[in-house]
């Protein structure tokens, strides 16, 4: 016994301590849905959900600022950059439960599709919450596809969850058909580098993978890179792997669409950056004409960046001629994702910082919007951008936040939106990615016109009706503080940056653990 | 120098906004008292710095600077601050932007029908914006100011104008943006190859003969050929602004579907704004570039200049004519900018002065005829110096000075500029003086159509000018002709400022 369970024992667990409070909350909600009467209120089970969050949250800042642990064998590193996408991650998680509350009270479109108030609704974000964190920690390639596939199968569930909803029960299984291919691919990838390498560490991968590259077999390499990339781009729904995501925005509830577009979008970074970055970084071409260079940063981020730009592109110009509201923010959150790849992409110095900013601001401001989308399209019973018709006129402030929310995703100053974008701009053109900058811009501009489409709803077009919109008290702390932080963010960005670099020394990514 | 005169001017309009806020939208004399007095502030501000400003002084006066934040960029973090500062050229841009806001806001009480809350709350926003633009003395701080005119405009636009508002509105927003954008790329340029965003080390940087950036075989050597992009892509950006033909024609829908408040502040202040640019980036930063692209600048204002005029000339609405009337006299600005030296410039920043009062006064014009009559089309009007004698005067006379009258604003502008280009290139000043001729006419076309002739019935009613609408208009005769008579009042503080960008370029 005591050879058997000896290391095991001695792992410092407290580590984990958020994604077992995660799991205890989870499992705690699960049993008392299973015991309360059918037809009790279930809604406090959310908040026992928000408080599990909270203390989860709690745990992980208790976390920062120790150096790297690892645990399992390796295959679990609790850092400061998993640490900082944990926060994000419990933030909209967070958010998404204070939705869900609002949004199972209220109801959909019809009496008959209504999501019936269960208790799955709330165990299920947060078992696809503990996926996103450990996607977020693993440095094990077995370890970051149970976390991927954790989140996967928790967020196809949620996306059918209005049983009779037709578009529900649709787009849920078309989340489930194309993100089944998706891990495929992702497993297909993987195991191209477990064949070239004989392990599934991503520190021992590196190793091996350079020295793999240098006995001649840059072909595989290339093929596992990109089998890896497509299949983990569903999950940031970015181009090629996007195609899933209007569909599966429209017919989900609300609630889930705004997770998956920021709680899933940012776990999906989290991992293509920890994976890519750990695992290729070495691989090192030193027979090249113009002397040694990383094969990464000269040949595979070239494709992530072309990858990037059609998604910025395809994103934008398809958004223009959505009429459904929901299926536009899943257009634009294709651009967004393109964006935010562009930090990658160019494997700036700051990348981190980069993309955790924006990160952050896309939080903020998608959060807003989506719980705004919600409140109005929930009361007109249609998710046709005409529901914000004359909204100015029923609820002002809604009416001005989401102003700022489309400002900001839009890139207008003084918005988070603009600096998460200003930034990233930046340092692609200090990396000399002219080209990629400038669509960056142009796409922007073409946002303009459908971001601004909703603005003229609210404050141009008379609504059907002028009744005040009743706000319930959850959506509107959601929305005051998205709105504060995406204006707060806007005026003095700095503070946040500085304080993520100051907290989060995300380089710590790399490092070998300590102590 | 420790002064704050310069936030506080610039920021001066959004004590109104604050005043607006907890004002009940019911309220609405005290809304649009407010929002009257939110934009007096200002000019009055305006005047006390243009009383102490120092107009022997060629540099930046009134200078404040702040560190406000930093960006990472690769190891380095450069700061980005909060300056402010004004010199000879936009001295008087600030002056005319507080004369402009003050005339809005006025005209915001008469002819704005509903919302006054949002609508002076939006107003505020604006002003805080144009004035921020003639004072900001770094890239960023312009560019932020910039963005802060175009969202305010594009919902006053889209809420407050006519028919086919929401079309203009987008046409406006997707066009600016555009401009915006390409600027925002420059300016990102521009600091990434000296690693400064201030006016003028960004100037010392790029005209110094000293400086490294200018030293053949120096490291951060800027070769001609990133300059000629760099001063292209602005132009861009300004000619989308200005407008030059042919990236106008979101200023001709804006014009025709924007409430009255809006096109005042436009063609006074906004379309100065690319002018203004025009002089202090393309000219101020690249004056070799600027010198050899002068015939280019001179032929665009020639086309600018025939093509506003021959489509005033066939126009039948008013506003389709002041709107072209605005693209011809823009045509003029670049004329002036293109003859590169110091009497062109001065000709080019009397135009913008000139045009922005007189345009906006004739829209005045143009939209107190139309509150009365509910048409501006030539045909319908006619006869109405009977009705209303007071406001035919004025409007009389405005046409005569903007057809370039000797004893008013713009006669000097016009005679400068043209004076400016005659020395440099004869041949293109001879043909852009047709313009000249052209404006007379349409003018008077547009003038005698509307106010003589045949009186229909339905005009003999109309009334006259009331006294606040009189106010506004003789203030801003008074200021046209002032500087007709007495153009010292402009061109002294102008003078240091140009001497010292002109003698840079070494004809």
């Amino acid at each position: 016994m005591e050879s058997r369970w000896g290391p095991l024992a001695q792992y410092d667990w407290s580590v984990m301590a958020p994604e077992f409070t995660i799991l205890i909350v989870a499992t705690l909600i699960s049993v008392i849905d299973l015991l309360m009467p059918n037809h009790s209120n279930r809604r406090p089970l959310a908040w026992l959900g928000i408080v599990g969050s909270l203390l989860a949250g709690w745990f992980v800042l208790q976390n920062t600022g120790h150096g790297v642990v690892e645990i399992l064998n390796g295959s679990y590193r609790v850092d400061a950059f998993g640490n900082v996408f944990k926060l994000i991650f419990l933030a909209g998680t967070i958010f998404t439960l204070l939705m869900s509350i609002n949004y199972l009270n209220r109801g959909g479109v019809k009496e008959e599709e209504k999501v019936v108030d269960h208790g799955e609704f709330y165990y299920l974000t947060l078992t696809a919450l503990l996926g996103s964190m450990i996607m977020s920690s693993s440095a094990d390639a077995i370890t970051l596809f149970v976390g991927l596939e954790l989140l996967s199968i928790s967020s196809y569930i949620l996306v059918g969850t209005r049983k009779k909803h037709l578009l529900s029960n649709e787009s849920a299984f078309k989340y489930v058909v194309s993100g089944s291919i998706a891990s495929a691919t992702v497993l297909y990838g993987i195991s191209f580098l477990y064949g070239l390498t004989g392990t599934t560490n991503l520190f021992e991968m590196a190793d091996r993978l350079g020295q793999a590259y240098m006995a001649g077999n840059a072909l595989l390499i290339y093929i596992a890179f990109f089998l890896t990339f497509v299949g983990l781009s569903f999950k940031i729904s970015s181009v090629p792997y996007h195609m899933w995501a209007p569909d599966v925005y429209q017919g989900a509830p609300t609630p889930i669409t705004a997770f998956l577009s920021v709680v899933s979008k940012a776990a999906g970074f989290a991992l293509i950056i920890r994976f890519f970055i750990t695992a290729f970084r070495s691989v090192v071409d030193y027979n090249a004409a113009n002397g040694p260079h990383s094969v990464l940063i000269s040949e595979l981020l070239l494709v992530v960046g072309i990858l990037a730009a059609i998604s910025m592109i395809v994103g934008n110009t398809l958004a223009l001629r959505q009429t459904n509201i929901k299926r536009m923010m899943a257009y634009s959150s294709i651009a967004q994702a393109g964006y935010i790849l562009v930090p990658f992409a160019t494997l700036t110095s700051l990348i981190f910082e980069q993309t955790v900013f924006y990160l952050i601001a896309y939080l903020l401001m998608n959060m807003g919007a989506f719980a705004i989308i919600m409140i109005v399209t929930g009361d007109r019973e249609t998710e046709d951008i005409r529901s914000f018709a004359g909204l100015y006129h029923r609820a002002p402030f809604l009416a001005i936040a989401m102003t700022f929310f489309l400002l900001s995703l839009a890139g207008i100053p003084i918005s988070a939106g603009f600096f998460g974008k200003f930034y990233i701009f930046m340092s692609s053109l200090v990396m000399g990615n002219y080209w990629l900058a400038g669509i960056m811009i142009a796409t922007s501009v073409v946002s303009y016109y459908y971001y601004f489409g909703i603005i003229r709803q609210m404050y141009m077009r008379p609504g059907e009706t002028e009744a005040p919109l009743r706000v319930p008290a959850g959506i509107a702390v959601i929305v005051l503080i998205a709105f504060i932080g995406t204006v707060g963010v806007g005026i003095v960005p700095d503070s946040v940056l500085n304080f993520i670099h100051a907290n989060f020394p995300l380089m710590d990514l790399i490092e070998a653990a300590g102590q | 120098m420790d002064s704050i005169l310069l936030t506080l001017l610039t920021f001066s309009p959004l004590l109104g906004l604050i005043l607006l806020i907890f004002i009940p939208r019911t309220q609405t004399g005290a809304l649009k008292l407010i929002g009257v007095l939110s934009s007096v502030l200002p000019l009055i501000l305006a005047f006390v710095v243009y009383g102490a400003f120092d107009l022997k002084q060629a540099g930046l006066q009134f200078v404040e600077k702040l560190e406000w934040f930093s960006i990472p960029a690769e190891q380095v973090q450069f700061p980005i601050n909060y300056e402010l500062g004004v010199d000879g050229l936009s001295m008087p841009l600030v002056v005319l932007t507080a004369i402009i806001g003050f005339f809005a806001a006025i005209a915001g009480t008469i002819f704005v029908d509903k919302r006054w809350k949002e609508f002076y709350i939006l107003f505020t926003i604006m002003l805080t914006g144009m004035l921020g633009v003639f004072t900001s003395q770094n890239l960023f701080l312009f560019f932020i100011f910039f963005e802060m005119t175009l969202i305010p405009m594009f919902f006053v636009m889209g809420i407050w104008g006519f028919k086919d508002r929401e079309k203009a509105a987008m046409k406006f927003l997707l066009y600016n943006g555009l401009g915006s954008a390409i600027m925002l790329i420059v300016f990102v340029a521009i600091f990434m190859s000296v690693w400064t965003l201030n006016f003028t080390e960004i100037k010392t940087a790029f005209t110094d003969p000293g400086s490294p950036f200018n030293t053949q075989g120096s490291p951060v050597f800027i070769g001609e050929g990133l300059r000629y992009g760099l001063f292209i892509a602005l132009l861009v950006a300004f000619a989308i602004k200005m407008p030059i033909a042919p990236l106008h024609t979101w200023m001709i829908k804006a014009y025709t579907e924007s409430p009255t408040p809006a096109v005042l502040i436009s063609s006074g202040v906004l379309i100065k704004i690319g002018a203004y640019g025009l002089l202090r980036f393309n000219v101020g930063f690249f004056p070799e570039v600027a010198h050899q692209l002068a015939g280019l600048l001179a032929v665009l204002g020639v086309i600018n200049i025939i093509y506003g005029c021959l489509l005033a000339l066939v126009q039948n609405r008013l506003k389709l004519v002041l709107a072209y009337s605005s693209i011809s006299h823009m045509g003029i600005i670049l004329l002036g900018v293109a003859a590169m030296n110091e009497v062109g410039f001065q000709g080019a920043v009397f135009q913008m002065v000139s045009h922005g009062l007189i345009a906006a006064l004739m829209f005045f014009i143009v939209s107190v005829i139309f509150e009365r009559t509910s048409t501006d089309r030539l045909d319908d009007l006619g006869g109405i110096a009977k009705s209303m004698p007071f406001v035919s005067g004025i409007f009389l006379t405005a046409a005569m000075a903007s057809a370039g009258l000797p004893g008013m604003s713009g006669f000097i502008s016009e005679f400068t500029a043209f004076l400016g280009l005659f020395k440099e290139m004869p041949i293109i000043a001879a043909i852009g003086t047709l313009g000249i001729i052209l404006t007379a006419v349409y003018l008077l076309r547009a003038v005698l159509n509307t106010t003589f002739g045949p009186t229909s019935d339905r005009w003999t009613v109309l009334a006259d000018a009331q006294p606040l609408e009189v106010l506004p208009m003789v203030l801003v005769l008074g200021f046209i002709v002032l500087i007709g008579v007495y153009p010292s009042v402009l061109s002294e503080p102008l003078q240091a400022t140009l001497q010292n960008i002109v003698p840079r370029i070494g004809g």
